[in-house]
């Protein structure tokens, strides 16, 4: 199982979350968002930064309450919101924003 | 020719939560969960892959376990076939597949059993409907016992009480041991081992969610609301689901149960060692695996030095704690035994209710008109309080309490009756989502019931797994997704606290639920 890109085989479990999680690249992840159907906005780069930088410290993504409060601050209260996140991506923001984040997916009853 | 389809859209009466599917025989046969991988198998003490002679391997297993647990056997030897069982599982009545019968179900262990354990199954096979495993049994098990949510809906209406989930949870035993387990199940258990919680959060982003979280209730309410973390001396240890640190709306309920903490002034804490309520030893049939989950949170309560143990809004949890803890970890002689061991934080709500220590502002939850989910660990297999049914009544009088609004669902569809979300059991998982959706139309039909006569908004739940699966399900049957909420949900946006600035406590449900 693996992303073809760029003639390189990028190995990823059943459900495309990258199994090496440093293999991501931002190139990478507009193909995996393609995958999901999504085109990739600014705003969804906004989210997957902070899902990047926030695994970065903490080795797990942040909660979506966490999330929407850190947007907050820089979309603007409007689109902090849970019901705005969905809509950026429809299979819920923990589980595909990781997915296209390059991280692994958040496990138990979530 | 009443063919049903699940996710259509009638525009006729609504249909009936309890109706009877046509049959499609196979329907959900490739329905199968990811299996776990080598490591994970190999994380919890099981074979990483399909062991050679799985079939001894398999059919000793079956032996030992009968040899264990005497109710086994009863429930293997006692089917007298009466049909009873046959239209009251939710996946069966979801998907028309008759092997979700209840029944069959049991049948496929049972066959096997009756082949190897009974004289008439050893010596003429075919008059009672003894067979051997084989490839093809093996394969079904994998599929069906994954479409058991182990809830026990089947039991409360079989004569002799012969309940499914212990089945289930055996045959999931017999699979793990000869190496074919479950992804969901298997992999969190194993991060609950490494980490703490179902989740794999670890200890440094736990404290700083709560103090995210302590930041936001401050700016809500002016006052120092606490989460606090790994405190020893506190009085109560509250153990909860790690959902409750991540999902909504399960953090809504973990704000609520803070709040609570705060307005009774006990002292209160959370452990980074039992981050986790949730106990998925139980969903797949492994004691050991059980009795480590159970230790962690007796190994947190002797560390903090706690009086207490609270446990969180989670069915599951609230199961192995309420029924086997004691066995499991016990005895917990350590604790104050003038109060529950352990206690439900529903009790410990309703309790400082009664005792009219708490003060609401009902109007806050205006914009909500509710129900009440059961949920099915919950309902069939613990209590709550000092009367019998209190695990009906004592969430229901704490939304009561907190609401103007409310109105239960039908009869036949809740209490000791409840259907399960879907999702139950280790099947929240998403490669399943065909089941989850097809097992969740009784309770949306039933939903969509009090929606139509009482005008019903939303539904509350005290489990991590239905709030999780709602929030799926809800908008494939024409719901709002956040339209489930936690029952501390209510109480959080509802409660009057002394000091609190404004008082508009219900902004934090606005900023997310506002239509």
């Amino acid at each position: 199982m693996g992303y073809n890109f760029k003639g390189q085989d990028i190995a990823h479990d059943e459900e495309g979350y990258l199994t090496d999680l440093s293999s991501w690249n931002p190139e990478l992840a507009e193909m995996i968002a393609k995958d999901e159907d999504i085109d990739m906005t600014d705003e969804h780069w906004e989210v997957v930064n902070f899902l990047r930088d926030y695994y970065d410290e903490y080795q797990i993504a942040p909660a979506i309450r966490v999330l929407t409060k850190a947007l907050k601050k820089t979309m603007g209260p409007e689109k902090a919101s849970n019901k705005y996140l969905y809509e950026l991506f429809p299979y819920g923001p923990a589980k595909q924003a990781c997915k296209i984040a390059g991280l692994p997916k958040p496990t138990g009853c979530v | 020719m009443d063919v049903q389809h699940p996710f259509s859209d009638t525009e006729e009466a609504l249909p009936d939560p309890l109706e009877m599917p046509a049959l499609c025989p196979g329907a959900m046969a490739e329905s199968k969960p990811y299996k776990a991988t080598d490591k994970m198998q190999e994380a919890l003490g099981y074979p990483g892959e399909l062991v050679e002679n799985w079939k001894e391997v398999a059919i000793d297993k079956l032996g030992e376990l009968l040899g264990k647990y005497r109710s086994l056997k009863v429930y293997l030897d006692s089917c007298v076939k009466c049909g009873a069982c046959t239209d009251k599982c939710h996946y069966f009545l979801g998907t028309g597949d008759p092997k979700n019968m209840p029944v069959a179900r049991q049948d496929l262990l049972r066959k096997v059993y009756r082949r190897h354990f009974t004289f008439a199954g050893k010596y003429a096979p075919w008059l009672v409907g003894a067979q051997d495993l084989t490839e093809e049994v093996l394969d079904d098990w994998y599929s069906y016992f994954h479409q058991c949510s182990q809830c026990r809906r089947c039991s409360v209406y079989c004569p002799y009480g012969i309940d499914t989930a212990e089945i289930s949870m055996a045959a999931r035993e017999i699979m793990d041991t000869i190496g074919v387990g479950q992804k969901y199940c298997n992999e969190i258990i194993g991060k609950v081992f490494t980490v703490g919680n179902n989740l794999g959060l670890p200890p440094k982003a736990l404290k700083a969610t709560l103090e995210d979280l302590e930041e936001e209730m401050e700016e809500e309410t002016g006052l120092p609301i606490r989460m606090p973390l790994d405190e020893k001396g506190a009085d109560i240890l509250l153990v909860t689901p790690s959902a409750d640190f991540f999902a909504s709306p399960h953090m809504e309920g973990l704000m609520g149960y803070a709040k609570v903490f705060h307005a009774s002034g006990i002292s209160w804490t959370l452990s980074s060692h039992a981050s986790e309520a949730a106990n998925f030893g139980m969903f797949i049939g492994s004691y050991e695996t059980m009795r480590e989950v159970s230790l962690r949170i007796r190994k947190a309560a002797e560390d903090l030095g706690v009086k207490r143990i609270v446990i969180g809004e989670c069915g599951h949890a609230w199961r192995v704690a309420y029924s086997f803890m004691n066995t499991l970890a016990g005895p917990f002689d350590f604790l104050d035994p003038n109060y529950p061991v352990p206690q439900h934080i529903c009790e410990f709500t309703w309790d400082l209710i009664e005792k009219g220590e708490l003060k609401f502002d009902k109007s806050l939850n205006d914009h909500m008109r509710l129900t009440f989910h059961d949920s099915c660990n919950v309902a069939r297999a613990s209590r709550m309080g000092d009367k019998p049914g209190g695990q009906f009544e004592i969430p229901r009088n704490i939304i009561k309490a907190t609401c103007n609004h409310f109105y239960d669902m039908a009869d036949d569809t809740i209490r000791e009756k409840t259907f399960c979300c879907g999702g139950g059991g280790g099947l929240l998982s998403d490669e399943i989502m065909d089941i989850r959706k097809k097992g969740a139309q009784p309770r949306m039909r039933a939903l969509a019931e009090v929606q139509e006569n009482h005008g019903v908004t939303h539904m509350a739940a005290i489990c991590a797994i239905c709030k999780a699966q709602f929030s799926k399900v809800l908008p494939e049957y024409g719901f709002d997704r956040e339209a489930i909420v936690s029952v501390h949900q209510l109480v959080s946006n509802a409660i009057i606290l002394e000091g609190a600035n404004g008082g508009d406590a219900d902004d934090d449900d606005d900023d997310d639920n506002d239509e």
